[in-house]
């Protein structure tokens, strides 16, 4: 049975955007590798936080959205935790509302992107 | 005297009419909206539940229905440890 998660980490803002990219693509990775399904990404790109976290009052915020196995949010945190390079995340479990309300939010996005080109 | 006050009242008279206020009724905004889902990451939205110091509004002010207002608190808790919305606040409208 995969459940559907939502996955928001803040990365330090010292990198450069190539190395954030490589810290997203690792995580990718695990959650692709170990029976994962991404489902939608997002890059909100460097925010202002609103206090502190580890001395830096910036950070590049990047959001996953995922189908997986419960075990696999386990070992997604631990690599969380083991990477320096995180500073914050938060995994979430979506209930029918929250897919909804996704899945609404994304099309919204693409229907203003296709409104920006046009 | 008992017997005069009520009498003596009733000449009470105001320079400017009392206006009497007509009690606005609040209501649960998700419900009357059907919003299903809070999200944590609209700290825009979330901060009409917040005072200026960042903390939750309680329901006796917001109106809003017990049931919402547990997803408002779980919503606003979230955004608070990915640090979209400050634990602690001085000045935050």
């Amino acid at each position: 049975m995969l459940n559907h998660y939502e996955t928001v980490f803040i990365v330090t803002p010292v990198l450069s955007e190539t190395q954030m990219k490589e810290a997203v693509d690792k995580f990718r990775k695990v959650i692709l590798d170990k029976g994962g399904e991404v489902v939608h990404e997002e890059n909100w790109g460097l925010r202002k936080l609103a206090y502190a976290i580890k001395k830096k009052s910036t950070g590049f915020f990047y959001l996953i959205d995922f189908k997986a196995p419960g075990n696999l949010i386990q070992l997604l945190e631990t690599e969380y935790k083991r990477d320096e390079r995180v500073i914050r995340f938060q995994t979430v479990k979506m209930d029918k509302y929250a897919v909804e309300f996704s899945e609404k939010r994304r099309s919204k996005q693409e229907n203003a992107e296709k409104a920006k080109e046009e | 005297m008992n017997a005069q006050t009520p009498a003596n009242q009733s000449e009470i008279r105001f320079l400017t009419p009392p206006t009497v206020e007509i009690k606005k009724k609040k209501y649960c905004r998700f419900k009357k909206n059907k919003i299903k889902y809070l999200d944590y990451k609209d700290p825009e939205f979330l901060k009409k539940f917040l005072n200026e110091q960042g903390k939750i509004l309680p329901r006796r002010v917001t109106g809003t229905s017990l049931k919402y207002q547990k997803k408002v608190a779980v919503a606003v808790k979230r955004a608070r440890h990915l640090a979209l919305l400050p634990y602690v606040a001085d000045l935050l409208k």
